[in-house]
């Protein structure tokens, strides 16, 4: 499949067009995005370390899970909302970047595993599961890191 | 001698040329300060969320405090050791930097919160430890640590800018003085 002329449409948008032609527009956008990044980073780790068995070890994965989730959606929301238009400005750079399809790819699969199998791992009674707890939230951290690992690398090439 | 020579002359020694030349090795420690970034404002903002009454309402405050402030230090110290180095290796643009000065008030008066919240609102927990919502007070603290952490976060964002450095004259007066850039003919 031929991605480029995707791409290259997606440069061409107005919005793409509109970030590269102004100064402070992608830096901007980007510093929400990082905002963004902090307050994920929050709602993911509070469930994960529980998962880990440290953290707020007195209150259950699903209690954590269940006051987390609103804020894991709307930092995900203001991730989308900032990444797309920083995505078109560059969108054609992103086609050839290394980093840019390992951030994607553990993307799809972080999201993935969170709302399939992570979500139903924190209702269980995790206290005989020690390993099934520890292994969950390791592939969750495995596969943002490199969310965030990519994200950064991007900027570099 | 002058904050201005002190940093040319960390500038100069081999260790912080070296760092400012290796890309790598740059990029890695940049990248090392957003991910220990993830670690700290996670756990402070999730923190202040729950005093703001926004998150975790039946979680006991004092819970919050003591099970995520260890992660909390640990994020703070990698944000310390890794943005020192960031500093080292380019000192004097960045003691330079408009936004650099910006982050390093903001962190000033993100410190005096912290302190003022366990000096003062901390000492009454007890009495409201357990309520869903805490008292105006913590709110306030919760809500002013929010807000300046945005602010460190976009100001720290914004230094690998130059919009405002020394090197790109003519500035505004008001810049060259905020910044200490006394510029050259």
């Amino acid at each position: 499949m031929d991605l480029l002329p995707f791409f290259q449409w997606c440069y061409s948008t107005p919005i793409g067009e509109g970030i590269r032609n102004s100064t402070w527009l992608f830096p901007v956008i980007e510093a929400f995005h990082l905002l963004g990044l902090g307050l994920t980073a929050g709602a993911v780790l509070i469930v994960d370390l529980r998962l880990f068995g440290v953290g707020l070890r007195k209150q259950t994965a699903a209690q954590l899970w269940a006051n987390a989730q609103p804020w894991l959606l709307g930092s995900l929301t203001i991730m989308v909302a900032s990444g797309t238009p920083l995505f078109l400005s560059e969108s054609i750079k992103c086609l050839y970047s290394f980093a840019f399809w390992v951030k994607m790819t553990s993307l799809f699969l972080v999201l993935l595993f969170t709302f399939t199998v992570l979500r139903r791992v924190v209702q269980m009674d995790l206290s005989e599961r020690p390993v099934l707890s520890r292994s969950t939230a390791l592939v969750s951290l495995v596969l943002w890191f490199g969310v965030a690992w990519g994200g950064r690398w991007i900027g570099f090439s | 001698m002058s904050f201005l020579s002190f940093f040319e002359q960390l500038g100069e020694s081999p260790w912080s040329v070296a760092l400012h030349e290796s890309e790598i090795a740059y990029s890695l420690i940049e990248s090392f300060h957003v991910w220990s970034l993830c670690l700290f404002f996670g756990m402070t903002v999730m923190f202040d969320l729950r005093l703001l009454g926004w998150t975790m309402r039946g979680v006991p405050v004092s819970d919050v405090i003591r099970r995520l402030q260890p992660w909390t230090i640990l994020g703070f110290v990698l944000m310390v050791i890794s943005g020192t180095l960031l500093f080292y290796a380019i000192p004097v643009r960045s003691y330079q930097n408009i936004f650099f000065r910006t982050k390093m008030l903001l962190m000033l008066l993100a410190g005096l919160n912290v302190l003022i919240f366990h000096s003062r609102v901390f000492r009454s927990i007890a009495k409201w430890d357990a309520d869903a919502t805490p008292p105006r007070v913590a709110r306030v603290a919760g809500a002013l640590s929010l807000v300046l952490c945005i602010g460190i976060i976009f100001s720290g964002r914004m230094i690998a800018y130059n919009w405002f450095d020394c090197d790109r004259q003519p500035q505004a007066a008001i810049i060259n003085f905020l910044t200490s850039c006394v510029p050259t003919e």
